[in-house]
């Protein structure tokens, strides 16, 4: 009886999950327009704005979760939110992957000014390993 | 025979060494056990992602998202290399960038070109060495990573596949198998074939909303962040493991050589006392 008047939900994030139970009814930002999502309602798929994810328990009562994107797949009895820990746009992104870039380049630039000690050290033992054999072949050689 | 003192002095100098070495122990044995909590609480998002994009996929059998299909002709790869910030965690870098060598020792043979994106300190101090373009490069994730802090550096990567700049993309880290071991794993990110749609039974009839190519290229998008972010946990995860195993036999040593070091202290303290009482019952022999 309980089943029929209930969805199984679950609110997952990358970072860990945020939520999981039985609910009597999900509201939802979905990119188009707010959404309340009953048992029993047709499959859907819907991307989410940032906003808040209201879950109406069993007992009536009532949680709120903030999203800050993400997506949504409804089935009639589970729903699932994929929650974006991080607020995303378009051009909040494009930044994020313009200073990636810079500091790769930057990273690549700077081959000579800044050598940590452990490089150096590093460095140090390569070309004591190479006079050690140069001095092997010689007396080989010789 | 030295002299006590210095004897003395080094002890106390390799007991110091000892105190920072089981601190930094136990240090990494907490921070072990945060990362594998935070490596469990990243996989009921990546297996619901999983299921989601293997529904749509299924239920929209004629859209082909670039991120899934495979490229005839492959001319450039992609390898995302996680590694750690800081050293003193034994081996583990250095068989990742083995691991990875490998990889692109490989795939240049067969005249296929190679580009890296760097996550990571070391990666970055060891592959700027040899002349592989490195397009995109993040350090300082700290023990608790972010997605937020990956999000770009993953874009620039599924973006110059996208523009067919890069035709396959790989990604490296230090597997977390056990406390004792962990492994270099090499894992395909795009196109994503680890996405397999048989073991779903039901076809979902879905509402879109937008349509269904946008939401399955954003899906897919945030799939590749959480693969790379659950592979940057991960490394938190064998690094703090790599350390604690490295400082342990570190402070294993520490107490080895403290107590030869005692030996020799005693002997040449009794050494000591034996020949002042030598010379005192000689002087009261000469009186």
């Amino acid at each position: 009886m309980a089943e029929r008047h209930t969805l199984q939900v679950d609110i997952v994030s990358a970072e860990g999950e945020i939520f999981s139970g039985p609910a009597t009814m999900v509201v939802a930002p979905a990119s188009q327009g707010d959404i309340g999502v009953a048992p029993r309602h047709a499959p859907l798929l819907s991307m989410l704005k940032p906003g808040e994810v209201r879950v109406h328990l069993p007992d009536g009562t009532e949680q709120f979760f903030f999203v800050g994107g993400g997506a949504i797949e409804v089935q009639p009895s589970k729903v699932t939110v994929l929650a974006d820990t991080a607020l995303r746009a378009k051009d909040i992104d494009e930044a994020a992957a313009l200073a990636a870039k810079q500091r790769a380049e930057e990273a690549l630039k700077d081959r000579s000014g800044h050598i940590t000690q452990a490089e150096a050290l590093a460095e140090l033992a390569r070309a004591a390993a190479q006079l050690k054999i140069i001095a092997r072949l010689r007396k080989q050689h010789s | 025979m030295p002299g006590t003192k210095e004897i003395r002095a080094k002890i106390t100098s390799v007991k110091n060494t000892q105190k920072i070495t089981k601190a930094m122990q136990m240090v990494a044995t907490s921070k072990m056990r945060r990362a594998q909590e935070r490596m469990r609480a990243a996989r009921p998002y990546a297996e619901g992602i999983r299921n989601v994009i293997g529904h749509l996929t299924k239920a929209n059998p004629d859209y082909r998202s670039p991120y899934l299909s495979e490229r005839e002709a492959v001319k450039t790869i992609g390898i995302i290399v996680v590694s750690t910030d800081r050293g003193l965690a034994g081996a583990l870098n250095a068989n990742v960038f083995k691991q990875t060598l490998l990889l692109m020792r490989e795939w240049q043979d067969k005249g296929i070109a190679v580009k890296l994106c760097m996550i990571g300190a070391k990666g970055m101090a060891f592959f700027r060495r040899l002349n592989v373009p490195v397009l995109a490069h993040v350090t300082h994730l700290g023990d608790r990573p972010h997605v937020k802090d990956i999000i770009g550096t993953v874009k620039v990567m599924l973006d110059a596949y996208r523009d067919g700049e890069l035709d396959r993309l790989f990604l490296v880290n230090a597997q977390f198998i056990n406390t004792m071991t962990q492994r270099p794993s090499v894992e395909q990110l795009l196109p994503a074939l680890s996405i397999d749609t048989e073991g779903l039974q039901r076809h979902w009839d879905y509402l879109y909303e937008p349509e269904a190519s946008q939401i399955l290229d954003d899906l897919l998008m945030r799939y590749i962040e959480s693969q790379v972010y659950r592979a940057a946990v991960e490394n938190v995860a064998s690094e703090m493991a790599a350390r604690m195993v490295a400082m342990k036999s570190a402070s294993d040593n520490a107490s080895k050589l403290i107590s030869e070091m005692q030996l020799i202290y005693n002997k040449a303290r009794q050494a000591a006392i034996t020949k002042e009482l030598a010379e005192i019952v000689g002087g009261a022999a000469a009186v």
